[in-house]
């Protein structure tokens, strides 16, 4: 299981408490942790990335194994660690507005 | 009638305030979607416990939250705003061309006869439509396309359509207006559009009298008189006859004509409200007061309306969609502040009460009559 970290708000709005676990199939990329996400959650479609370009939105940023993976393709495998579930993805609201 | 509900959209979440009919001591609930900028919310006048808001961040963008039971409580609905075909551009800041970019919604307007029905005006400006409840909008793509939207270019806000209001009495007509564009009239349900700007005239425009390209801020219109509208422009307040199909100015005596909002009394169609503001620069009243100024004689003449509001120090704004009338009998008069205020008058303007304090800077004001 893929274990997804998501902001307050994000949490809010799927009606979750805690981390998120997907069932998702390999090989486990951001695009296919995302694809799974807003699957089980549809009301996420569009807050994490846009709809018709599925570009990260701007002040969102993706974290796993203390690394930034913000910049990483789409497409690229995400860290082992969070593929066997030890670590979780994290779904990070950046730092903006003062 | 028995009450009032006032729905307050603030940059960090939406409260709504009821009294009854008295209008002397409200509740306040809320903050819904606290954290969120709520840029409108606005109830169906066919199903009054039907609401809409426009929920967004900067952070995860758009979402539409739908109320069944007057605001109690909500759920999320769809937010996918696509412009149909490919975009094109309009013009940005510098002039060169740029694409047609959704940032958020700021108006809902829900349809006069059908609660499933609502309009929602957006930036990059651009009018969409759902017939679901929100459940899925598409874009009456005739605005954009209609041949100016290329010259189109965003004010220091945002290149926003601001204003949606429909015809009771014409069925498919239709006025809006977008900053830095202008106003618009359709016919047809917003099939077909046509710019609605003669007698504008901008300064900061290098053609001022130019058929697009106007700042403005606010339209208002009483429902028994369709053809009769009144224009806050970013300088200068306007009035039309005739649909818009011709503008004159009626700023008359007022100390600045800059200003945001503009409404007409529910009962008396020569009434209007503005809130001058000292200029585009300085956004907050002359002379640190307060005032709402009322023509009994719709537009040129203007009496300053003090009782109840702040005359010193005084350094707030009041923003476009920030103001709203009752139909109760006495006209109740509503507007919210860049302060965190909402001012109510219960007699059609003569004294004013805080009636909210200390909420988060205020975007918006509707006021639903129960």
């Amino acid at each position: 299981m893929i274990r997804v970290f998501l902001p307050a708000h994000l949490r809010a709005l799927a009606s979750v408490e805690d981390e998120v676990a997907l069932d998702v199939a390999a090989p486990v990329t951001q695009r296919a942790i995302l694809d799974a996400l807003e699957r089980r959650y549809p009301v996420l479609r569009g807050t994490i990335r846009d709809h018709v370009t599925a570009k990260r939105r701007d002040f969102i940023r993706f974290f796993a194994c203390e690394e930034d993976l913000s910049h990483e393709p789409a497409d690229a495998p995400v860290p082992a660690a969070v593929t066997a579930g030890s670590e979780p993805f994290l779904i990070v609201g950046a730092i903006a507005g003062g | 009638m028995s009450g009032v509900r006032v729905l307050v959209g603030t940059r960090k979440g939406a409260f709504v305030l009821t009294s009854d009919g008295a209008r002397r001591t409200w509740d306040i609930a809320g903050p819904f979607f606290g954290g969120w900028e709520i840029y409108h919310m606005k109830g169906s006048v066919v199903d009054p416990n039907r609401i809409y808001a426009s929920q967004s961040s900067g952070w995860f963008g758009q979402l539409i939250q739908r109320s069944n039971d007057g605001g109690k409580t909500w759920e999320p609905v769809d937010n996918k705003f696509t412009y149909e075909g490919v975009p094109g551009t309009h013009m940005w800041y510098d002039g060169t061309p740029h694409p047609w970019e959704f940032k958020r919604v700021w108006h809902l307007e829900p349809s006069l006869t059908d609660p499933d029905t609502v309009y929602a005006g957006v930036e990059d400006a651009a009018m969409f439509k759902t017939t679901d409840g929100g459940k899925s909008w598409h874009e009456l793509s005739g605005l954009r396309t209609h041949g100016t939207g290329s010259k189109w270019q965003p004010g220091a806000g945002g290149m926003c359509l601001h204003t949606i209001i429909l015809d009771p009495n014409h069925p498919g007509r239709m006025f809006i207006a977008i900053s830095a564009a202008g106003a618009f009239r359709s016919d047809d349900d917003g099939a077909t559009w046509r710019p609605i700007n003669r007698g504008l005239k901008s300064q900061y425009i290098p053609d001022p009298d130019a058929e697009v390209g106007h700042c403005v801020h606010r339209l208002a219109m009483h429902p028994s008189r369709p053809d009769v509208l009144f224009m806050q422009k970013h300088w200068d307040v306007m009035r039309t006859d005739n649909g818009g199909d011709s503008w004159q100015e009626v700023s008359g005596n007022l100390p600045t004509d800059f200003g945001f909002v503009i409404d007409v009394h529910a009962h008396e169609p020569e009434t209007l409200y503005v809130i001058p503001i000292k200029s585009d620069s300085e956004h907050y009243p002359p002379d640190g007061k307060l005032r709402v100024y009322r023509s009994r004689s719709g537009g040129g003449e203007w009496e300053a309306l003090t009782e109840g509001l702040p005359q010193r120090d005084c350094y707030v704004n009041v923003l476009r969609d920030a103001m709203a009338v009752d139909r109760l009998d006495s006209c109740g008069v509503y507007f919210g502040t860049t302060g965190g205020q909402v001012y109510a008058s219960s007699n059609a303007g003569d004294s004013w009460t805080a009636i909210a304090q200390n909420l988060p800077a205020v975007v918006s004001v509707e006021v639903q009559t129960l």
